[in-house]
């Protein structure tokens, strides 16, 4: 579904990510970790298409992401859902609208989601603050809202970046069955989290490699977790 | 919960909500939609008028002609007759008839006051022609007059009328000129309106682009909320403009340009056209804007 070749990425003179090659396949849980500033969100960047490889061959869904256009990209930004660490919304929309953006953007009515859209408000502890205006929610209530809007389309890959980093512990695990969940039902999830006791919960659901960016190159996590 | 069924949310149909409804752009959209189209209402009375004018002008003229006859008093009255008898004969004549005293001191009182005893001037002798709506040969009938009757000089107000009609003609371009003007200023200030609201809301576009929405769909968003204060605004400027013209008091003769000023019958209708006019300006102008900035934005 993603396939990285060789890519490397730099900000200005300072390199980032080198020759990086890694495939996620359809269905797999992957952990992103290392250290704050070792690239995991300019990696997640890179698989949402935010960004572009310097060198090296990136490959979504089969195509080049360099060959992509600018509706080819959002075509492709349809089928991946992400939660960024610094969530951004519509503020002159309730978190309800927020949430169902991507519907409407997909050309589907929230209306007939309405159903999938309340149990997933409730899931996400939102259903109280469902009309509320974004800059009204906490930061923890943000990051909640940002992974609903995420999943919302229920997408072929979810990427997400510390998701949990301001909620509390019971609603970390909450949020991380949501997405076991959701791989369970055959999505590929990628979570960028330095959090490794969360790590260890969901590796006790499922299948989840680990992968560790350090010195700009990115490695299989050994099971010292 | 009637009240939230009822409460519209972000769906296909109202792309443009996504657009945040307040800032100076929304408000600058319809003062500028409502002031253009309010200057519409009177730029096409100014049409209208004029296009009324130049035909009154032109047509009343049209269908008469005079001829004058400068002879020694004992010759008038015969060549006065032999005058009638040949318009008698002449096809596109539908009646022809010497002004009497009265009615030519009348032609000059505007001139010189209707104190002024005109008896003792020597004044030609004036005939009325009416012509039929297919009209007289003028050049054959001057020809025979010069002929048969020296005293007559045919006069078919071609040198009066040319004037007008080429004034009439003149205003009924300045009309469309502004009609033109106004519209092109609408469509500029719109786009201005819309560069600067796509300025305003990166934020959104980038948003909407990480969600996964194509250009297609942020543009119609923005081309949806322009297009509707441009409507919305263009109904209320019309809707004054309307009322303006008709508190405009009415001219007490109805031969001067001002109790001609204004729209009559069916012309009303027009004034129908001003609102979707706009908007589809609207829309043009913002989808246009809408598109060059996206492509910036790459």
């Amino acid at each position: 579904m993603i396939q990285f070749s060789g890519v490397s990425y730099s900000y200005g003179d300072r390199p980032l990510l080198s020759d990086v090659s890694l495939e996620l396949h359809p269905g797999s849980f992957h952990f992103l970790t290392g250290p704050s500033g070792s690239g995991k969100t300019t990696f997640l960047r890179l698989c949402h298409l935010e960004l572009a490889p310097d060198s090296g061959q990136l490959e979504i869904f089969g195509k080049d992401a360099r060959s992509l256009g600018r509706d080819a990209i959002a075509q492709t930004r349809q089928r991946l859902g992400i939660v960024h660490q610094d969530t951004r919304f519509l503020d002159h929309l309730t978190v309800r609208e927020n949430v169902s953006l991507p519907l409407v953007v997909a050309g589907r009515s929230p209306e007939t989601e309405e159903e999938n859209l309340a149990e997933l408000l409730g899931w996400t502890g939102l259903a109280d603050r469902a009309d509320a205006r974004p800059p009204e929610l906490s930061g923890g209530e943000r990051q909640r809202a940002a992974l609903a809007r995420a999943i919302i389309t229920s997408p072929d890959i979810v990427l997400a970046d510390e998701p949990t980093g301001n909620v509390d512990w019971d609603m970390s695990l909450r949020l991380l069955g949501l997405l076991v969940e959701l791989n369970k039902l055959g999505r590929t999830v990628l979570i960028a989290t330095h959090d490794l006791n969360l790590i260890r919960q969901v590796k006790s659901q499922v299948q989840a490699r680990v992968l560790r960016i350090r010195d700009r190159t990115l490695q299989l996590a050994g099971t010292d977790l | 919960m009637i009240a939230r069924l009822l409460r519209p949310r972000a769906a296909p149909g109202d792309a443009h909500r996504i657009v945040p409804p307040t800032g100076i752009t929304a408000v600058l959209t319809a003062f500028v939609a409502a002031t253009m189209s309010f200057l519409a209402v009177f730029a096409l009375a100014l049409l209208f008028s004029t296009d009324r004018l130049a035909d009154r002008w032109g047509g009343a003229l049209a269908q008469t002609a005079t001829i004058r006859i400068s002879a020694p008093p004992e010759q008038t009255g015969e060549q006065i007759d032999l005058t009638l008898a040949i318009l008698k004969q002449t096809p596109g004549v539908e009646s022809a008839r010497p002004l009497t005293s009265a009615e030519k001191a009348g032609l000059l009182e505007p001139w010189l006051g209707p104190e002024m005893p005109v008896d003792g001037l020597l004044l030609p002798e004036l005939i009325e022609i009416v012509e039929t709506p297919e009209g007289l040969d003028a050049e054959g009938l001057r020809l025979r007059l010069r002929a048969e009757v020296p005293g007559a000089v045919f006069d078919d107000h071609g040198r009066w009328r040319a004037p007008l009609i080429a004034a009439a003609d003149r205003l009924r371009m300045i009309g469309s000129g502004a009609v033109a003007a106004i519209a092109l200023s609408l469509a500029a200030m719109v786009t201005l309106a819309a560069s600067a609201a796509l300025a305003a809301n990166t934020r959104v576009i980038e948003v909407l682009r990480l969600i996964g929405a194509r250009d297609h769909f942020v543009v119609r968003a923005f081309t949806m909320r322009f297009t509707l204060r441009a409507l919305t605004g263009a109904a209320a400027g019309t809707l004054l403009g309307l009322v303006a013209l008709l508190a405009i008091p009415r001219a007490p003769s109805a031969d001067t340009f001002f109790a001609d000023l204004g729209l009559r019958g069916a012309e009303w209708a027009v004034l129908l056209v001003i609102p979707p006019v706009a908007g589809a300006l609207a829309y043009i102008a913002t989808r246009l804007t809408a598109v060059r900035k996206l492509r910036e934005m790459r």
